[in-house]
C-alpha cells in the first residue's frame, strides 16, 4: 500500500488532482458552515461585478444573490451526485458484468446484449429523456445519470473477469468445490478492480458534467443549487455580467479536471511497471 | 415612474404635433419579428396572440379603441344607444371595399357574428346577451340585447370580432376554405406572402378608406425561433420593430441604450396582463384565508418589478388591472411585510407543512420570478418545493389542480364582466381548464355581484357593484395578484405613430410612418 501512495505521489499530476479535489470536498462539507444564508437569498443589487462590494468577491447575480455563496453550495451538489450516482452505476455495472465474464455462453450474451441496448442509445438524450419523464429532482438526476453510465462499467469487469477465471488460482477453487458466489467475490473481483477504480474516478467526472449539462438546460433540481444551473442562468446575461457564468465555469473545469489527473494517477500507481516502460 | 414618463412624452408629442404639426411621411418598408410564428392568419378561427397581431392589419372590426379604451370609429363610423341599454345601432362608414374589391356592407356584420358564434370561444361569450342583429339597410346594424349587457361597447376590437366576408365563407366549411391561406379583410395592409418559417409579407392597400393611409408600403414579419437571434436580428438592423413579448426582458436594457431605438409600455391596455399566483383554495395550507394574506404581505413585488421586469409593470392592487374599467386602489392593500406575515401565518396555525410552487414555463424571466418568491416566502418561514415543469405539463398540473400556489398570467378585456369575473365565479370552477376558476374559490355573495355587474345598467350602478367587488376580494386573496405586467415593445425612434390604440402592434400599422 504504501509503496501505491509513493507512485502516486511521485505523479505530478496525480497530486495536483488530488489537492484540487480535496480542497473541493473541504468547501463542500465546511463551505456552508461560513455561508450559513441559503445561496437563493437575494443579498444585494443584481448584477454587481466582482471585488466591487465587500464581502461579495465574485459578484452578484441576476437577482442579486452570492456568486460566491452558489459556487460553494453548488460544490455539494455537484460532488454529491457525482458520487452517488458512480456508487450506483457500479452497483449494476460490476454484478452484471462479473456475471456475464464468469458464466459466459447463454448467460453471458444475454447480459451483454441487455447491455449493449443502453450503449446504442445517445447517453446525454437517454438522460435527458429520463429526467424529463420522471420530472427534475435530484433523485431523477441521479438515476439517469446512473443508468446511462453503467455499460462501460459491465464490459470492462465481464472482460476482466473472462481473462481471470482461466487462472490457474481459479481453476483452483473450482476444483475444490468453492461456491460460484465465493469464487467472483474473494477470488476474481478483488483482483479485476484496480481499471475499475480508475474507471470510477473517471466517471465521476463524467457525472458532474452530465448533471451540469442537465441544469444547463434546465433540467436540474429546482430546489439545488448546482454549478450547471448558475452557467445556465447566467448564459442569456453573459454579454452584460460574465462573472456569473464564467466562475462556476471555472468550478466545473477544475473539479472534472482534478479527476481526470487522478484517474491518470491511479492508473499509474496500479500498473508501475507500464508506466516505467512507457517513460 | 415609466408610467409618468410615458405620459410626460404622451403630452410633449401631443404639444409638438401641434406646434410643428410633423407630417407623416409616405412609403417605406417595415421590417418586424413575430413570435412564436402564428398558424394561421383568418383570425376569425385562430386566436393566437400572434395570429392577431399581424391579422389585425389585415382585417378590421367595427370598433377601435384608445388607450383609455374609449370606442373609436373602425367600420362604424358612429353609434348610438338605446335609453334601456339593450338596442345598439351601428352606422357603417360607406364606401369600404374588402381587398377583392366587393363592397363591405351590413349583410358581412351580421354574417361575422353568426361565423363567429360559432369558431370563436370568446366571442360567442361576449355574444351571449345577443337576442338578434337585423340589418335595415346596407349601412345600419341593429343589435338587440336580451337584457342589458354592460360591457357590449367593448366586445368589437378586430381579435374580439374581426369582420369576415360574407361573399367568401357564405355556405363553405369555414375551417377548410382555401381561402383561409389568404387572408381577405378590409384592413389597412393585404396579405402578399408567406414563406413559411421565414417570414409574412403585407403590402399597402391602395384602395383603403381613409385617404393617404396607410403611409407604409409594405410590412415584413419575420420569423426568428430563438430569443437572442430576434435581439441580435435588431441590433444589426435586419428589424426595426420588437413587438411586446419577443425579446427576453433581460434585453430591453440593454437593446433600448442603443442609439436610434425607442421603448414603450404602452399598447396593451385592452389586454392588460395581469399575473398572479394561483392559491389552490381547496386543500392544504392555501385553504386557510391568513395563509393567503400571509402570502400577500410576504412577497417582495416591489423587487419583482424593479429587478426581474426592470420596472416595466406595475404592483397589482387586486383583480382588476389599473387600466380595467371600474378599477379603484380603494381596497385592502398588501404592503412587503414579513413581520406581519409571519404574524399571520402563526394566527393561521401553520406548521411547516410543504407547500409547492409552480413556475410558469415561459422561460428565464418567470423562472427567476419564481425562485425569488421562493426565497421570500421561505424567509418567512414556509416550506416551498419548486416543481419543475414544460408547459404541457403546467397546463395538465393546474388543469387537474395538483398544486399548491401556481404561476399565471391572463388578460382581462377592459371589463371586469369580459376578463376578471371568470377568475372568481363558482359557476367558472371546472376541472380540465388552466384558464377559468383555477383556485376553487366559492362566494356566493361576489356570484352575485358579478353576474348583476355584467346586465346592470346604465354605468354607475355597475361602478358600485365591481367597487364592492374588488374590495371583498381583495379581503379574501383567493388568488396573490403579483404585477400588471407591461410587454415593451421596442423600435427605432424612426419609427413613427406605431402605437397609439389599446392594442398597440395589432392595429397600429394603419397609422404608422416612416422618417426618412
Amino acid at each position: 500500500m504504501s509503496k501505491f501512495w509513493r507512485t502516486m505521489l511521485r505523479n505530478p499530476g496525480g497530486v495536483i488532482g488530488l489537492t484540487i479535489l480535496l480542497l473541493a470536498i473541504a468547501i463542500a462539507i465546511f463551505g456552508p458552515l461560513l455561508f450559513p444564508t441559503s445561496p437563493w437569498r437575494m443579498v444585494q443589487r443584481p448584477f454587481l461585478p466582482p471585488f466591487t462590494v465587500p464581502g461579495l468577491p465574485l459578484g452578484t447575480d441576476a437577482l442579486g444573490r452570492d456568486v460566491l455563496a452558489g459556487i460553494i453550495y453548488g460544490a455539494r451538489v455537484s460532488l454529491l451526485v457525482g458520487l452517488v450516482s458512480t456508487m450506483a452505476a457500479l452497483a449494476v455495472g460490476i454484478p452484471v458484468g462479473a456475471l456475464a465474464g464468469y458464466f459466459g455462453g447463454k448467460v453471458g450474451d444475454a447480459l451483454m446484449r441487455f447491455t449493449e441496448f443502453f450503449q446504442t442509445v445517445p447517453s446525454f438524450a437517454l438522460a435527458i429523456v429520463l429526467v424529463a419523464i420522471l420530472q427534475p429532482s435530484i433523485v431523477s438526476i441521479v438515476l439517469a445519470i446512473a443508468i446511462v453510465s453503467w455499460p462501460p462499467v459491465a464490459r470492462l469487469v465481464r472482460g476482466e473477469v473472462l481473462s481471470l477465471r482461466t487462472r490457474e488460482y481459479v481453476q483452483a477453487a473450482i476444483v475444490t468445490g468453492q461456491s460460484h458466489s465465493w469464487i467472483i467475490w474473494r477470488e476474481i473481483l478483488p483482483n479485476a478492480l484496480s481499471p475499475v477504480i480508475v474507471l470510477a474516478s473517471l466517471m465521476v467526472a463524467t457525472a458532474i458534467l452530465l448533471e451540469s449539462s442537465l441544469s444547463f438546460l434546465g433540467l436540474g433540481d429546482p430546489n439545488l443549487m448546482s454549478w450547471g444551473y448558475m452557467v445556465g442562468a447566467g448564459r442569456t446575461v453573459i454579454r452584460q455580467a460574465w462573472w456569473i457564468t464564467v466562475f462556476p465555469g471555472i468550478a466545473i473545469l477544475l473539479s472534472v479536471l482534478a479527476l481526470n489527473l487522478i484517474g491518470e494517477g491511479l492508473n499509474d500507481a496500479f500498473n508501475p511497471r507500464l508506466n516505467k516502460e512507457g517513460r | 415612474m415609466l408610467k409618468r414618463v410615458l405620459l410626460s412624452l404622451l403630452v410633449a408629442s401631443a404639444l409638438s404635433t401641434a406646434a410643428f404639426a410633423e407630417e407623416p411621411k409616405s412609403g417605406g418598408v417595415i421590417n418586424a419579428v413575430i413570435q412564436p410564428e402564428p398558424p394561421g392568419l383568418m383570425v376569425g378561427l385562430v386566436q393566437n396572440g400572434p395570429t392577431q397581431m399581424v391579422a389585425g392589419n389585415i382585417y378590421e372590426g367595427l370598433l377601435r379603441y384608445s388607450p383609455k379604451l374609449e370606442p373609436l370609429p373602425g367600420l362604424a363610423e358612429s353609434w348610438s344607444v338605446s335609453e334601456d341599454g339593450k338596442i345598439y345601432t351601428f352606422k357603417l362608414r360607406k364606401g369600404v371595399t374588402w381587398h377583392d374589391d366587393k363592397p363591405f356592407t351590413s349583410a358581412d356584420v351580421a354574417f361575422s357574428i353568426e361565423f363567429l358564434k360559432q369558431t370563436h370561444p370568446r366571442a360567442r361569450g361576449n355574444l351571449a346577451q345577443l337576442d338578434k342583429v337585423e340589418t335595415p339597410d346596407d349601412y345600419t346594424v341593429v343589435f338587440t340585447l336580451k337584457q342589458p349587457f354592460g360591457p357590449f361597447l367593448g366586445i368589437f376590437e378586430v381579435g374580439s370580432l374581426p369582420m369576415i366576408p360574407k361573399h367568401i365563407y357564405e355556405g363553405t366549411d369555414y375551417k377548410t376554405n382555401p381561402a383561409n391561406n389568404t387572408p381577405v379583410g378590409t384592413g389597412p395592409f393585404m396579405f402578399k406572402e408567406w414563406q413559411k418559417g421565414s417570414f409574412i409579407r403585407l403590402v399597402k392597400n391602395p384602395n383603403y378608406y381613409i385617404k393617404g393611409l396607410p403611409h407604409l408600403d409594405e410590412i415584413y414579419w419575420h420569423v426568428i425561433p430563438d430569443a437572442a437571434a430576434r435581439a441580435v436580428a435588431f441590433e444589426t438592423g435586419k428589424v426595426d420593430v420588437l413587438p411586446g413579448g419577443s425579446v427576453e426582458n433581460f434585453d430591453v436594457p440593454r437593446l433600448t441604450k442603443l442609439k436610434n431605438v425607442c421603448v414603450t409600455g404602452a399598447g396593451w391596455e385592452f389586454f392588460s396582463p395581469h399575473s398572479w399566483l394561483w392559491l389552490n383554495n381547496r386543500q392544504g395550507p392555501t385553504a386557510n384565508k391568513k395563509f393567503r394574506q400571509a402570502l400577500m404581505y410576504a412577497i417582495d413585488r416591489n423587487f419583482a418589478k424593479d429587478v426581474i421586469w426592470n420596472g416595466l409593470a406595475k404592483v397589482a392592487t387586486g383583480p382588476s388591472a389599473s387600466t380595467i374599467k371600474y378599477y379603484t386602489d380603494k381596497v385592502t392593500t398588501y404592503d412587503y411585510d414579513p413581520a406581519k406575515a409571519k404574524a399571520l401565518l402563526k394566527e393561521a396555525g401553520y406548521k411547516g407543512e410543504k407547500v409547492r410552487l409552480l413556475p410558469l414555463p415561459y422561460g428565464e424571466t418567470w423562472q427567476r420570478w419564481a425562485e425569488a418568491v421562493k426565497q421570500n416566502l421561505q424567509d418567512v418561514g414556509i416550506n416551498v418545493e419548486m416543481i419543475a415543469t414544460d408547459v404541457p405539463g403546467w397546463n395538465q398540473k393546474v388543469s387537474d389542480w395538483d398544486y399548491d400556489i401556481a404561476f399565471t398570467y391572463l388578460y382581462q378585456y377592459g371589463d371586469p364582466a369580459l376578463g376578471v369575473g371568470r377568475n372568481y365565479i363558482s359557476s367558472q370552477i371546472s376541472k380540465g381548464s388552466p384558464f377559468n376558476n383555477v383556485e376553487g374559490y366559492s362566494n356566493a355573495e361576489i356570484d352575485q355581484l358579478f353576474a348583476d355587474g355584467a346586465t346592470a345598467f346604465p354605468d354607475s350602478k355597475r361602478e358600485d357593484i365591481y367597487l364592492k367587488a374588488q374590495k371583498i376580494l381583495t379581503d379574501d386573496v383567493p388568488v396573490a395578484w403579483q404585477l400588471e405586467l407591461q410587454f415593451p415593445t421596442i423600435t427605432r425612434c424612426n419609427v413613427k405613430n406605431l402605437v397609439t390604440t389599446a392594442i398597440g402592434v395589432n392595429d397600429g400599422f394603419r397609422d404608422a410612418w416612416l422618417d426618412k
